[in-house]
């Protein structure tokens, strides 16, 4: 969960505390392997492929994403960034505020859009990256790769490439950092 | 943070959703082009709606109040009012009026909040920082609402400020101000961070404040000469309009070093920012007045 959010969450905000180490960092390096299997499998190679990593917390998923997608294939898939604060749909409900700056310089018509998250959720972010994807073009096709997918979903979206499925309470928060996933709750 | 919204404006689709369904209204008692299309412009990209009022076509000919009118526009939903006036202050009083949002878009002679902050970002995107850099204001600093604020802004982030001017044009009670004084520019070129070149109000000259625009020119005017002078990674900035020949030529309006043209784009930046933090974020803000506004920007 990107560190925006652990803070400005409702009813979240507050000192996460974990509960069970759900992946490692071997574990999710191996998730990583196999979406990018996937990955090329569905897309019957890396043509025309822009990998596009959700700021903040699926940016570093993405730049492994892509990397491992060049060790397999030999070829290193565009990359670029997006935040999509300004295009959420609880603007005026929370506090949201831009926190990084989107780096989508190719351009997307035509191209295949890997969508890269750490977390799914409610699927409101999905929905609006998807809008902001408009904004840049018309890809042939966007598709979804995520870390964890905890259900719970508000929009029908539904991912393309998971690395792990993990049935959660909707009380509880999945947190994906660098050392591994964990499963915890906010305490205040 | 207003680095994303520049960012917005650099797409093949220059807008984003946030603010639909929200009112701008742009209220200029005191005429304003660039100004007022870069509200209207930061507006639009956020995808508000803009209800615009000009002092010159409404009822206040008729002999309307400000307060009335303030009432009027903010019955038709305007969710945050930009405020120009010739009167220092308006804005303030205008906010102790209404609960809605208000931006001070420049009153008088007194600030001009945006403008410094798109001065400070202007300056910041080529160098990084204001800490420890020196930045001498050179003009019309008595009558200049953007000499009020981006003194109180550069010192603020931590540059050094020099105001170059004739003595005639130089405020009365100046002893107050964090900055230290000239009144001749070239000795001063070769080791300035950045210039920041005011307009001269050409109707000055009527009140004899200084004897002609040409004796003006050849104490303060960054030529081509003088800009010649500056170092090579100095600044050159104008908030506009120039007065070519006056306060600085066309040829040190066209160099290298100048960002006249930089602060026009960042301004439409800062100003979705400002909007945005006002009406977007969440967050509760009054009136963004100079101080709170360099706050905003960090």
């Amino acid at each position: 969960m990107a560190e925006r959010e652990r803070r400005q969450t409702p009813p979240f905000g507050g000192v996460f505390v974990s509960h069970a180490r759900i992946m490692t960092t071997d574990d999710m390096g191996r998730a990583v392997r196999r979406m990018a299997h996937e990955v090329i499998e569905r897309n019957h190679g890396l043509d025309d492929l822009v990998v596009v990593g959700l700021q903040t917390g699926g940016v570093p998923i993405a730049e492994r994403l892509a990397e491992t997608l060049a060790d397999i294939e030999g070829l290193h898939p565009l990359v670029g960034t997006l935040d999509v604060a300004l295009h959420r749909d609880d603007i005026g409900l929370r506090p949201v505020v831009p926190e990084a700056v989107t780096d989508l310089t190719a351009d997307l018509d035509g191209r295949v859009v890997v969508l890269v998250d750490d977390v799914l959720f409610t699927g409101r972010t999905i929905r609006a990256a998807l809008d902001a994807l408009c904004d840049f073009g018309r890809p042939r096709s966007i598709q979804l790769a995520v870390m964890i997918d905890r259900g719970h979903r508000e929009l029908p979206i539904r991912p393309d490439y998971v690395g792990k499925n993990l049935p959660t309470r909707r009380d509880e928060v999945v947190d994906v950092h660098s050392a591994g996933v964990d499963l915890g709750v906010m305490q205040k | 943070m207003t680095d994303a919204f520049a960012e917005i404006g650099r797409r093949p689709i220059p807008r984003v959703p946030a603010l639909r369904g929200r009112t701008v209204a742009t209220l200029f008692f005191e005429n304003s082009t660039r100004t007022r299309m870069s509200f209207e412009t930061a507006a639009r990209r956020l995808s508000a709606d803009t209800v615009a009022f000009s002092a010159s076509t409404s009822s206040l000919s008729k002999g309307e109040s400000i307060r009335d009118t303030v009432e009027v526009v903010a019955s038709y939903g305007a969710d945050v009012l930009v405020v120009r006036h010739a009167m220092a202050g308006t804005a303030h009083r205008v906010a102790e009026w209404t609960d809605l949002s208000v931006v001070n878009a420049g009153d008088g002679c007194h600030e001009h909040p945006t403008q410094a902050l798109l001065d400070c970002y202007t300056v910041r995107e080529r160098r990084g920082s204001l800490d420890g850099m020196r930045i001498a204001i050179v003009g019309d600093v008595s009558h200049s609402r953007v000499a009020r604020s981006d003194v109180l802004a550069f010192t603020t982030l931590g540059a050094e400020v020099v105001l170059v001017a004739p003595a005639t044009l130089l405020p009365p009670a100046i002893e107050g101000w964090p900055v230290t004084v000239a009144h001749e520019l070239d000795p001063l070129l070769g080791d300035l961070d950045a210039i920041y070149l005011l307009r001269l109000q050409r109707e000055r000259i009527t009140e004899g404040l200084i004897p002609s625009l040409r004796e003006y020119a050849a104490d303060f005017c960054l030529t081509a000469g003088r800009v010649a002078r500056m170092r090579s990674d100095a600044l050159v900035l104008h908030p506009g309009p120039t007065n070519r020949g006056v306060e600085i030529s066309a040829e040190a309006a066209a160099d290298h070093r100048s960002v006249i043209l930089d602060q026009v784009v960042n301004g439409v930046s800062v100003r979705m920012a400002v909007l945005f933090l006002l009406l977007g974020s969440g967050r509760q803000l009054g009136a963004v007045e100079a101080g709170d506004a360099v706050e905003v920007d960090r």
